[in-house]
Formats: structure tokens, C-alpha cells, sequence
């Protein structure tokens, strides 16, 4: 899934990087089991990760290029669903890639085509150094990990523009606060939400994060779990109000459900800067300082963010996240050895020095900004972390959810049947009882 | 040495260096032949590179297509007709059906009915070049930058804030209010906005081959008929045409097969919602759910749409036969 | 270019003749200026967005940009001329592109001279199969393609891979096979509307079926031929996809401009504004090539040929 990735602010400074690779030659040697012996080797990479990305990823493997001599030849592309389902059938695959999800890794893992970390990375480390969740997530159906995680990603935030009115000393504690609050200080905005889904294909995921947010915090973790791995249906009355939530959501958002579903959600956040302004609030995750508006505005005066606040106090402190899952299919010695150094603290590091990702690695800290460093506190104080339910159900589930949302911002009063269709797709996807709805285990747990 | 200087030497000269030969090479196989075989053996040596390419690349792909579209998506156990069933029997695939009925329809008369208005148009214009190349050139542009293009054509901002897109801008000058061009599914406004776009690109394809075969039309024959006192409606609809059709019918069969695997711009843009889907994008859906039996089953159903419309060429080619 | 200067010599006092008998002058110009402005709006809105900012274009329609404060700057193509490796990602394109075109349309040549002018049994059935083949979705052939590349080991000479996956060699097979159907079909139905006279003259006169093909067929199909030479050109230069499955995937050096261009764009979509700019500057050799052929559409070729 493209829209597990995300991006930031791209600050590369040549001063920085210079600190960067003295930092990472002087503290970690990495491929300490190859050496030198890698040198003139290539390892064939493919991930999602393409523009910025990709010169964060290359600039994040390039102090293990230069350590062992070995090469990387990274291919980008959208296309990976494709590229590595043919792939797994026929056997041509890169030595590593990025992996769509926990669920396809399973099926990579069940084909033979995915070799286990197990024996490759440093596992006491990674495990003491990752959140639980995280390596859960990574650990295939027989108990090995097939997966890890370079970085990670907090969704829903709620942004806002100082200039309106600064809540950034006092945020909303709930839900219900920051209804009130809207409607306060709502001044010259026309709305109180900007909201845009349009994605091409993936159009209304923003929306499936909404009902995310909901679900966690008005049902708690157990019923998000529960959801995710298809034993609660759509309908259900847990799952209901979340969409209704969302759709009250809607109905006070900027230019209302035409404009919804036809703008960018890039783009979606351009009224806060607006005067007068189109809206008070944008919820997306941390990544949308690089698009649209925000990437040309100044963090702190033109915008900040305060976390989704709590609904039901019992769930207090829920906080939803995704990452970028990474696997192997090739063990050679260079994929092994650079295996072994991406799950590390200070590879990690790299691309959170350069901004637009959080680390998965809980000792990789340098984060270059406020906001970031924020984010990062968010994700790793939650008291309950849960993983983005749509990215961990079937593509085939996954692709309806989307379509639900669509359609629902077309038309609300088609709820009911909408849900229908859903619980339809959700059973055929998930068939309970059959060994693939239990695979995936989001378990939304406590982050130790 | 480069690599890159022997990848080049290759391109340039060896290829077509290795397909002339092959050609010369069959006469010396022939002439091994007895006199009376020649002309038996002789099409299958011309015919035989074309076939082994199509029998690799197509033919035998499409065999297996055809025996995964019998099988279940982990290709463990076979399931008789479950993935047709599956087709036939869901909303989605009816409304995608209908779409493909509006796209094969309206995208083939629209490209061929402008295509050979233009071809016939620029023949008398000096700048026919410059006007063939306006209309050529969203061809050349790819469908990621295409659907760029249009979505700032189709672009919606709420009545009263200035509109960003071309067509909203344009009818606000009326005083109509902005339109979301994409989400309309009264009377499938949004289906024939793709079929549109599609239009405006391949309508230059059209127009290249038509304006290829028209140049081949005898300047005297079109000469002597006005001279006979014709007008160029009548030089038109008795001889341009009638010279034409077998053109024409090259470019209908081509973009009706066009019309139903359209797929990229029914993607980016509107990713099948709002009743957009078309059957190439189903088909698409599937292969990256990795459930390639549904997605093989739905590549044969197109499959087999085509077999009425090659029935017709076949037609269409004894009689040119007969005449020539 | 003196090919290109003597039809036309011979059609322009046809021409103004031609007008003065029937359709209104004004009114074949009218129709070829609507239709091209119709046509060329949407490429002008992005040739504008092209020189503008991210940010103007999400807020302002492209019209603004003709306006003062115009704040047009090349800024876009220079970030993406200055996008690390395009300048291989070109010549790969190259390298893949040109034998992409060749290969397809002597092949399919050879085929459609043979369903033109050579008589066999079953000769319109296996025609219209390969026409028909026309209709088979790519994505269809990824998976057995690539197992059969896979097995394909060649250690000789200059040829020397353990897998054809990844070289260049699979995209020109592969875009060869895909592109065949389409090419006999049009070849065949050029072919196949000469004049008999022709050929029959020729083997009166004794000439082989090779000399009839390489003297006569094959000049006598120009417009037909420079038309499949555009089309197949644009085709695998514009292809993101058969690039991406047979040579993306496991050697990157090898990669073509579609995906340094698809790869200058995140995977969010930051940086779209770019696409403009790369849109313009891929289009540009195709456009080029479009151009140099266009002299071969002129009547009189194949009259000049038949004579003699």
C-alpha cells in the first residue's frame, strides 16, 4: 500500500549529512559478518518508496555501501502489488523488497518465496530495540520473523492553523471538548473540517482512517482487533457509530460531499491557510507536511497539531500508526549483511535526520524538527497502539472498505446498505473459523 | 570498452542485419526444395518468426489463461465454473459490462468518425502537418501524465471559490455552477468524461492510418471524377470512401478492442468508483489481490467477446479477396 | 527533402482547383482550427502548470500563468534533468525502443507479404486468430514470460546472462510478441489493397519472392509502414508496465525514463507538479519522430512506385 509510506519535509543539508556518515562509521560497523568480502556485490531492492523517498532510502544504505564495497540497485514503483505477486509466482524477485502488508508476507512466507530473519538479524536487539506490535506484525503464521520494519508513520493528527485560534496550550482533551471548541472559535472559517479523499485508485482511504480513529477510541482495542481480523462485522452497532461519527464529520466539512470526494487529499488541507479560512481542522497523519499547502508554510506559526483526542475515557491514550514492512527473498551474504544493518538504530537514524519518517527503531531519535520529535514522543507513549485496520484486511476487503467510503460521503443515506455490502465482502475475504482470518495478528496491545 | 557501445552496435546494425538475412536464408532453404513444394513451403518460412513470437508471447499464455480461469485463486484445486459464476453473478461486472457496451460504442465512433473527418480536412490545408501534429499529439503523451492533464480539466472547487479547472471555469463565464464531472452517474456523465479523454488521445491514431491510406488514393482517379463533373461530397461518398473502408474497418476493430481493455484512465482517474468500472480494471483488481483464476476468467470473457467481431473481418476479407 | 518537394508540387495547383468547385475554403479552415484548439486546450493548461509552482497550480487554473504575475520559472525541468541517472534512463529508453520498433515490423512484414500474396490452406482463419490476439490483456503473460526467461541461460560471445530477466534482450522479445498482432493487421490490409499488376509483372519478369518483397511490397507500404514505426515507437517508449515486470525487477541499471519519471513523484504523490515537466521532455522524441515521417504521408508514393 503507497499510502503506508509517507514523507515529510525534505531537509538535506550538506552539513548534516557530513555529521551523519562520521555519526554512522564511528558507532556501527555494519555487515560485520561479511566484511570486506562483499565488495563488487549487488543487492536488488524494489520498495513503494519513490522521489524523496527514494534518495532518503539511498542515502540511508549508503554508509553500508561504503563499509562493505557492496552495491544497492533500487527499483521504485507503485506497481509493487503486481511486480511482486508475479514475482512470487514465477520466482524472479529482487533480493529485497518492500512488502504490501503483513498479510501478503504471510502468503510470500506459505509460497517458499520469503526467506525468515531469524538467522540474518541481530534478534534480542531488534525485539528489545521495536515495539511489540511492530514485531508481532513482521512474525509470520509459523512463528518467524518474515518482516521488519524500517520505518513507521502516526495517523490521525489534527491540524490547525495558529493563526485562527492557537490551540496548542490547551488542545481538546475529548472529543466532545473539541466539538465544542470548533464551534467557539470558529470565527471566520465557513467549516469546521477540510476533507479530501481523492487518491486515483486508492480514493477514500483518508476516510478508512477516520473510522479507524473512531473505532479505537469509542470501542477500544478489542473491538478494533476484532474488526480487523473480520469477527466483527461491518454493521455492528460498535462499527456504526464510528461511521456515523465520520459522516457527521462530513456533513461539516468544506464545500460539502462533492468537494469531498473530488479533492486530493493532498490537497485537502489547503483551506486552513485560506482568508478567511475554509476550515479549522485537517486529521491526517504526519506526513502530510510535505504536500499541498504545508510544504511551503512554516511549522509551529502556520500550522501545529494536537492528537485525536480520547472518546470513551476507558480507552484513553489510543493512538493508530502504520509503517513500511521490509522482507527478503534472496539470502545471499550483501542481503543478509544489509538486512542485518537496516533494522539498526543508526541506518534508521539516517532517514529520520532527514525528516519524513518516524523510526521503527525505538533508539533511532534524531529527529530534525518539533513536529517530528512530537510524533515520535505520540507513538512511542501510546498507551494503546494500533496498527491501520485497512492495510491489515484483505486487498479484496481493503478495496471495498475504500469504495464504502466513497460512496458514503456520495450518498449518506445509503449507510445501511453500504455496510451490507461490506459485511458481504468482509465474509467472503475473512471466512471465519479458516486459518487465513486468523493470520493476521494486528493485536492492538499495550506498546511496551 | 563501454557495454553501452556494443548494446548500441547490436541495436543499429545487428537486428536488422540478423531479419534480412533470415528472409534471404529461406530462398536457400526453398531452393534445396523440389520445384513442386516451393510454393507450399514457402509462406510458412515468411510466416514462421511472426508465429513463433505470437505462439511464446500470446498463444501460449492465453492457453494458460484459459486453464486458470477453471482454478481458485491459490491455483490449488480446480472449481469447474465458480469464477464465471462469480462474474456473472455480481452488481459490479453488470455496471462494468454496460460501461464497456458505452465505451466500445462511443469511443470507436467518436476517434473514427473525427479521425477521418480530420485526415480528410487537412488533406486541403497547407499547414496539414502542424494540424496532424496538434491531433497526434496526446498520443504521445503517457497516461500518468494524461490523467494529469484532465484532472486539471475535470478539477471542482466549491460554488463561489475560484474554479481551478478548465471545463468549471469555462461554464462559470455562463454563470453555471461548478460540476463535479467525475461523480456524476446520471446518464453515465462520468463514463462518457473518460471516454472522452480516451478520445482525445487515440482520436490521432485513427487520423495517422486514415490519412496514410488516403494518400494512397490516386490523384488522377479523384481528378478524373471531377472533371465528370462530381461535387467533393459526391468524389467523397463514391470514391474516398468506398477506397477507405477497409481502413476503416482496420481502425474500428483496432479501437473497439481498445474500448474493451480500456483500463488506465478508468484507473487514475476515477479508480472505478462512482459507476465508472470497466472490465479491464476488474480484471487489473484482481491480478493485484493476487487472485489470478478470477482475474484469468474475466481475460478470457474478453476473449470471447471478440470472436463476432473477428467474425466480420473474416467476411470483410474474402471480400476483398473476391475483388482484387 | 527532395522526395518531399515534388508531390507536392504536383498537388498544389490540384488544390486550388479542388476549392474553387466545391467546399467553402473558410469552412475547411474553420473545422481544422476548431478541432485543434479543442485538442490543444488540455495540453496548454499543462505546458503552463509545467513553468508554474506546486502551489499556484493547486490554488489557480493554468490560465493565471498567462497573466502578470506570471511566476513562470523552469524550475521543474531542471529538477528533473537534474533527477540522478536520467541521463542513462534516456539512453536505456534508446537501447530498449528502437529494436522494439524494428524487430515487430520486419516480422510482420514477412507475415503479411505471406498472407498478401502467397496462397496456403487456412490462410484467413489463422489470420484472424492473430488478429484476434490482439485483445489479450499484457498482465496476462507476466507470469509465464518470466518463468520461461528465467530458464534462459546464454554464455556466448557477447551474450552472456545466467537469466534473461533484466537484460534488454527480454523487453525487445516481449515487445515484439505484443506488438505483432497489430502490425500484421495493418500491413496486411495495405499489403493486401496493392496492385495485383504489380506483383504479377514482377514474376513474369522473374524476380523471387524476396527481391518482389524488399523492391516493391516494402516501398510501396511506406505510409503504412512510417505509421506502425510511430505507433510502435510511442507504444514502448511510453510503457511503464513490460519494463517494469522483465527488467525493473531485478536489474535497475537497465531501467528506462518511464520509471526514473514515474519514480521523480513520491509515493504519496509529492512532487506531482514535476510530472508536467517530464511529461513534455519524454514527449519530445516521439513527437520528433512523428515529424521526421510525416513526408512519407504524401500522395504519390506508392503511384511512383507503381510506375516504376
Amino acid at each position: 500500500m503507497d499510502r503506508m509510506g509517507f514523507r515529510h519535509k525534505a531537509l538535506v543539508l550538506p552539513a548534516a549529512m557530513a555529521l551523519l556518515f562520521a555519526a554512522c562509521s564511528s558507532n556501527q560497523s555494519p555487515g560485520a559478518s561479511g566484511g570486506g568480502g562483499l565488495s563488487g556485490q549487488t543487492v536488488k531492492i524494489i520498495a513503494t518508496w519513490t522521489g524523496d523517498e527514494q534518495k532518503a532510502f539511498l542515502q540511508m544504505v549508503a554508509p553500508w555501501e561504503k563499509q562493505t564495497g557492496a552495491k544497492v540497485s533500487y527499483t521504485g514503483t507503485r506497481d509493487i502489488n503486481t511486480i511482486l505477486a508475479t514475482g512470487v509466482a514465477t520466482g524472479v524477485l529482487p533480493d529485497l523488497a518492500g512488502l504490501p502488508g503483513p498479510g501478503q508476507m504471510n502468503e510470500y512466507a506459505k509460497a517458499g518465496a520469503l526467506k525468515t530473519l531469524d538467522n540474518v538479524i541481530d534478534l534480542p536487539t531488534y525485539k528489545s530495540e521495536t515495539a511489540k506490535v511492530l514485531v508481532d506484525l513482521g512474525t509470520t503464521t509459523d512463528g518467524k520473523i518474515g518482516g521488519v520494519f524500517i520505518k513507521s508513520a502516526i495517523k490521525g493528527l489534527i491540524w490547525f492553523s495558529p493563526t485562527l485560534h492557537d490551540y496548542s496550550s490547551s488542545p481538546p482533551k475529548t472529543w466532545d471538548e473539541l466539538k465544542s471548541q470548533a464551534t467557539a472559535n470558529k470565527g471566520s472559517a465557513q467549516a469546521i473540517w477540510c476533507l479530501g479523499v481523492e487518491s486515483g485508485a486508492a480514493s477514500g482511504w483518508p476516510g478508512t482512517d477516520w473510522i479507524e480513529d473512531f473505532v479505537l477510541r469509542q470501542s477500544g482495542p478489542q473491538a478494533y482487533n476484532d474488526w480487523t481480523a473480520g469477527k466483527i462485522k461491518f454493521s455492528d452497532p460498535k462499527i456504526k457509530q464510528a461511521w456515523q461519527a465520520f459522516g457527521d464529520v462530513a456533513a461539516n466539512s468544506f464545500g460539502g460531499s462533492s468537494t469531498i470526494n473530488a479533492t486530493a487529499f493532498q490537497t485537502a488541507g489547503d483551506p486552513l491557510f485560506k482568508s478567511p479560512p475554509g476550515c479549522e481542522f485537517l486529521h491526517q497523519a504526519s506526513f502530510i507536511t510535505g504536500l499541498g499547502a504545508f510544504k511551503a508554510k512554516k511549522s509551529g506559526t502556520d500550522y501545529n497539531f494536537f492528537p485525536f483526542p480520547d472518546i470513551d475515557p476507558q480507552y484513553a491514550g489510543a493512538v493508530e500508526g502504520a509503517g513500511d514492512l521490509f522482507g527478503m527473498f534472496h539470502d545471499t551474504e550483501a542481503a543478509k549483511s544489509l538486512m542485518k544493518y537496516l533494522v539498526t538504530a543508526p541506518a534508521q537514524d539516517v532517514w529520520v535526520k532527514i525528516g519524513g519518517a518516524l523510526s521503527a527503531n525505538k533508539n533511532a531519535t534524531s529527529y530534525p524538527d518539533d513536529i517530528s520529535k512530537r510524533s515520535a514522543a505520540l507513538l512511542q507513549n501510546a498507551k494503546i497502539f494500533a496498527f491501520d485496520a485497512s492495510d491489515l484486511m484483505p486487498n479484496v476487503l481493503q478495496n471495498a472498505f475504500l469504495k464504502g467510503i466513497v460512496d458514503y460521503i456520495k450518498t449518506p443515506s445509503s449507510l445501511d446498505q453500504i455496510l451490507t455490502t461490506l459485511d458481504a465482502a468482509q465474509a467472503s475475504a475473512q471466512p471465519q473459523g479458516s486459518p487465513a482470518a486468523a493470520s493476521p495478528s494486528p493485536s492492538p496491545s499495550p506498546s511496551s | 570498452m563501454d557495454p553501452r557501445i556494443g548494446t548500441a552496435l547490436t541495436v543499429l546494425i545487428g537486428v536488422p542485419a540478423v531479419l534480412i538475412g533470415y528472409i534471404y536464408l529461406t530462398e536457400i532453404v526453398l531452393r534445396a526444395l523440389p520445384e513442386r513444394y516451393k510454393p507450399r513451403a514457402r509462406p510458412w518460412l515468411w510466416l514462421l518468426p511472426a508465429l513463433a513470437f505470437l505462439f511464446v508471447f500470446l498463444i501460449y499464455p492465453t492457453i494458460g489463461t484459459f486453464i486458470r480461469s477453471f482454478r481458485n485463486a491459490d491455483d490449488t484445486d480446480f472449481i469447474g465454473l465458480s469464477n464465471f459464476q462469480k462474474f456473472v453473478s455480481s452488481d459490479t461486472t453488470l455496471i462494468a459490462l454496460r460501461n464497456n457496451i458505452l465505451w466500445v460504442i462511443f469511443l470507436t465512433v467518436f476517434c473514427v468518425g473525427i479521425g477521418l473527418l480530420i485526415a480528410v480536412l487537412v488533406d486541403r490545408v497547407r499547414y496539414e502537418s502542424w494540424a496532424k501534429g496538434v491531433i497526434f499529439l496526446p498520443l504521445a503523451i503517457s497516461a500518468v501524465a494524461a490523467s494529469v492533464i484532465w484532472k486539471f480539466m475535470f478539477d471542482y472547487q466549491p460554488p463561489g471559490e475560484p474554479q481551478t479547472g478548465t471545463m468549471n471555469a469555462f461554464i462559470g463565464l455562463f454563470g453555471i455552477s461548478p460540476v463535479p464531472w467525475l461523480q456524476i452517474d446520471t446518464f453515465a456523465l462520468n463514463t462518457f468524461a473518460l471516454i472522452g479523454v480516451m478520445a482525445w488521445m487515440w482520436t490521432g491514431f485513427a487520423m495517422v492510418i486514415i490519412s496514410a491510406s488516403l494518400k494512397s488514393i490516386s490523384a488522377e482517379l479523384l481528378e478524373a471524377a471531377r472533371v465528370d463533373g462530381a461535387n467533393e461530397w459526391q468524389v467523397f461518398r463514391r470514391i474516398v470512401f468506398p477506397l477507405l473502408l477497409p481502413t476503416i474497418a482496420v481502425v474500428s476493430t483496432t479501437m473497439i478492442i481498445t474500448a474493451l481493455k480500456a483500463f488506465d484512465i478508468v484507473y487514475t482517474m476515477t479508480g472505478g468508483n462512482f459507476n465508472t468500472d470497466v472490465i479491464a480494471n476488474l480484471m487489473y483488481k484482481q491480478i493485484s489481490f493476487g487472485d489470478f483464476g478470477f482475474a484469468s476468467a474475466i481475460a478470457v470473457v474478453l476473449l470471447i467477446a471478440i470472436v463476432p467481431i473477428m467474425g466480420v473481418n473474416i467476411r470483410r476479407f474474402q471480400a476483398q479477396e473476391a475483388i482484387r | 527533402m527532395t522526395a518531399v518537394a515534388q508531390p507536392r508540387e504536383i498537388t498544389a495547383p490540384r488544390t486550388t482547383s479542388r476549392f474553387s468547385r466545391g467546399l467553402g475554403r473558410v469552412g475547411v479552415h474553420a473545422g481544422v482550427v476548431i478541432l485543434m484548439a479543442i485538442w490543444l486546450i488540455p495540453t496548454i493548461g499543462l505546458l503552463v502548470n509545467s513553468f508554474r509552482p506546486a502551489q499556484d497550480v493547486a490554488s489557480s487554473g493554468w490560465w493565471n500563468g498567462l497573466f502578470p504575475p506570471y511566476n513562470l520559472s523552469l524550475d521543474n525541468y531542471a529538477a528533473v534533468l537534474s533527477e540522478q541517472g536520467i541521463g542513462d534512463a534516456f539512453v536505456n529508453s534508446l537501447f530498449i525502443t528502437i529494436p522494439s520498433v524494428i524487430i515487430p515490423i520486419l516480422v510482420a512484414a514477412f507475415a503479411a507479404y505471406a498472407f498478401s500474396w502467397m496462397s496456403f490452406p487456412g490462410r484467413n482463419l489463422l489470420f484472424v486468430a492473430v488478429v484476434g490476439l490482439l485483445v489479450v490483456p499484457l498482465q496476462t503473460t507476466f507470469i509465464p514470460i518470466l518463468r520461461l526467461y528465467s530458464g534462459i541461460s546464454v554464455h556466448f560471445g557477447p551474450l552472456n546472462f545466467d537469466t534473461l530477466n533484466g537484460e534488454f534482450l527480454a523487453v525487445w522479445l516481449a515487445h515484439t510478441g505484443y506488438g505483432l498482432p497489430f502490425a500484421i493487421y495493418l500491413l496486411r490490409n495495405y499489403m493486401g489493397g496493392l496492385p495485383r499488376e504489380v506483383f504479377e509483372s514482377a514474376a513474369i519478369d522473374g524476380a523471387s519472392p524476396v527481391v518482389a518483397f524488399l523492391r516493391l511490397a516494402l516501398p510501396m507500404s511506406v505510409p503504412a509502414i512510417a505509421a506502425l514505426v510511430i505507433f510502435q515507437f510511442l507504444f514502448v517508449w511510453n510503457d511503464l508496465l513490460v519494463a517494469l515486470v522483465y527488467i525493473g525487477s531485478t536489474n535497475a541499471a537497465n531501467s528506462p525514463l518511464t520509471i526514473s519519471i514515474a519514480n521523480l513523484v513520491t509515493s504519496l504523490g509529492g512532487n506531482w507538479q514535476l510530472l508536467g515537466a517530464a511529461a513534455f521532455l519524454s514527449m519530445a522524441l516521439p513527437l520528433a519522430v512523428f515529424a521526421a515521417l510525416q513526408r512519407y504521408f504524401v500522395r504519390g508514393i506508392t503511384g511512383g512506385a507503381v510506375k516504376g
